[in-house]
């Protein structure tokens, strides 16, 4: 009947959305059950971490967390992690892509095939893989120059493999999100008419393809340094101890402060998404 | 013609380099160390991976991956469907943003958060009277793999209810079929593809979580993945050191064989919902 009254009233009025105006309780159910298993957690850590039976309300946790041993550190080796992934996979990939969507466009599957690889590999068989050939490279390449390249990149300062291991992992999300960036302009076109006005391969790249694709490389990037901060399989069986490393290590003692931490991680995640989401929004205005 | 191959080429050349090296070695010595025991060739690790202990670890993790996966499926779609028919905006767009924030949410963060509200000296479960130790099983598991799972699902299943169209729904209730027959022959059939595809994902991503699980059950609940980090860390006989490499290379074909499901399924749900 609905679709006849539409057809009466011609067709300048928009379809009616199915099911508008008339609530159902299941919504109403579903809605209060899905809010309650997803918020419920939430307020209870919140309450874990400002309440003891001893003391009382205290907000002591998110003080202390700034002051205690190893945060710092911890965080400040994240903070370089990412930093440096999110500089090489742009590094490699942006080129990557470009190359391969100019002049080899027959080599598209391939490269969509290896960077969606990483994502099927659970990240715990690729640290086995990778664990294995550190430990064989060390003994095999003993004789060569290579080893001490090979010793350095594990320094448990800044751990170069971790960025190595870490740019792999990200690869298929920095993929995508540039993938749908250069899908929305017309590369060959801007390319060519860039060099035929005699401009040199830098400056297409950095004034012309870059400023085109800067949500796409701003999203790619949030998305890496939500990656690296939460990562946790890899850096803790290689044996290094960045952010989510440590907070595994401090909440054996220190189980308000471990909590604490996840809730300003969750907080975190958010803000980032966010700020993805917010680049793209004032996209597409455009 | 020459010049512009070789010079995509020069451009893809450090990608697929990296790639090679970081990638491709571990790869290969994954799989050689796999059928190797002490520098010999040997069938030995895989099948002694798929033994005793480590095929019970292999087999609760494809069962807890499967139980999320449907579990997570099955709510994750109703939720979406509330969601998409609901009449407010905005809460179709915080319900979408939080499904982005959560399904994002995963490992250490997410474990803490159970083990303060369900955990033994957690703040919910000291006022239901929870038993002790009951988060850390397989049920407890399961309950907090949906926290992301659920998302998720939302997420892949939010494009696909937008593309129902109501004239389908109107057509079949013109020629008197009931809400049943619509669900049965109409919807579920053009959903299907993207629940399939949603169930994968959800499959894999549960099959493949390792530090939720090491935070929470350390070694109470057998997965394979706690399996895999114990043998890396050294907690194996002389002699089976490459136990770990057996047991991830089992992971990788469990995992390729269910992504195999999902690629042709997913072109077939973006061809439907053009």
């Amino acid at each position: 009947m609905a679709a006849m009254t539409g057809l009466e009233r011609g067709p300048a009025v928009p379809p009616v959305r199915r099911a508008a105006g008339r609530p159902r309780v299941w919504r109403a159910v579903v809605f209060v059950l899905a809010t309650a298993y997803f918020l419920v957690p939430l307020g209870a850590s919140f309450w874990y971490t400002v309440h003891t039976p001893t003391t009382g309300v205290s907000f002591a946790p998110y003080g202390e967390l700034v002051t205690a041993d190893g945060f710092a550190r911890s965080l400040a080796l994240s903070l370089g992690l990412a930093a440096a992934t999110i500089v090489l996979v742009l590094l490699l990939a942006l080129p990557a892509m470009l190359a391969v969507r100019l002049f080899a466009p027959r080599l598209r599957p391939v490269m969509e095939v290896l960077c969606t690889l990483p994502l099927v590999v659970p990240p715990i068989t690729f640290v086995a893989g990778l664990g294995t050939s550190l430990r064989v490279g060390t003994d095999v390449l003993a004789p060569t120059p290579f080893w001490g390249t090979l010793v350095a990149i594990q320094d448990p300062g800044f751990p170069v493999v971790l960025v190595l291991a870490y740019v792999v992992l990200v690869l298929p999300f920095v993929y995508r999100s540039l993938d749908a960036g250069l899908r929305t302009m017309d590369v060959r076109t801007l390319v060519e008419a860039g060099r035929n006005l005699g401009a040199s391969w830098p400056y297409v790249l950095f004034r012309v393809i870059v400023p085109n694709l800067r949500s796409a490389l701003a999203s790619a990037s949030f998305l890496t340094l939500a990656l690296v901060l939460g990562e946790y399989t890899v850096a803790s069986l290689l044996g290094y101890e960045p952010f989510a490393v440590w907070i595994v290590t401090v909440s054996g003692s220190k189980g308000q402060l471990s909590v604490a931490v996840s809730i300003l991680s969750l907080l975190l995640i958010w803000m980032l998404l966010l700020a993805v989401s917010s680049v793209f929004g004032r996209e597409k205005k455009k | 013609m020459s010049s512009s191959r070789s010079r995509g080429r020069l451009g893809a050349l450090p990608l697929l380099a990296f790639y090679a090296v970081v990638f491709g070695v571990p790869a290969v010595a994954l799989v050689v160390g796999a059928f190797t025991v002490q520098g010999r060739p040997s069938l030995a690790n895989v099948s002694q991976s798929l033994q005793g202990g480590y095929l019970t670890a292999m087999i609760g993790s494809v069962r807890l991956s499967a139980v999320v996966a449907v579990l997570g499926a099955v709510l994750g779609t109703f939720l979406a469907y509330a969601v998409v028919t609901s009449r407010f905006t905005l809460l179709r767009e915080s319900v979408l943003t939080a499904s982005g924030v959560l399904a994002n949410f995963g490992g250490v963060p997410l474990a803490f958060f159970w083990i303060a509200t369900l955990g033994n000296s957690g703040v919910v479960s000291g006022l239901i009277g929870l038993p002790s130790g009951s988060l850390y099983t397989f049920w407890g598991l399961v309950i907090v793999y949906l926290y992301f799972s659920i998302p998720l699902m939302v997420l892949s299943m939010a494009p696909a209810l937008d593309g129902l169209r109501p004239q389908w729904r109107e057509a079949a209730a013109n020629n008197g079929a009931t809400a049943w027959h619509y669900w049965r022959f109409v919807a579920l059939p053009v959903l299907a593809p993207a629940m399939l595809g949603g169930v994968v994902l959800l499959f894999g991503g549960a099959f493949s979580a390792y530090a939720t699980a090491n935070a929470m059950v350390g070694t109470v609940v057998p997965l394979v993945t706690l399996k895999i980090a114990s043998a890396l860390t050294g907690d194996v006989l002389i002699g089976h050191e490459n136990i770990a490499l057996a047991l991830s290379l089992d992971m990788v074909v469990v995992a390729g064989l269910v992504m195999a499901i999902y690629l042709p399924l997913q072109r077939r749900t973006s061809r439907w919902l053009q």
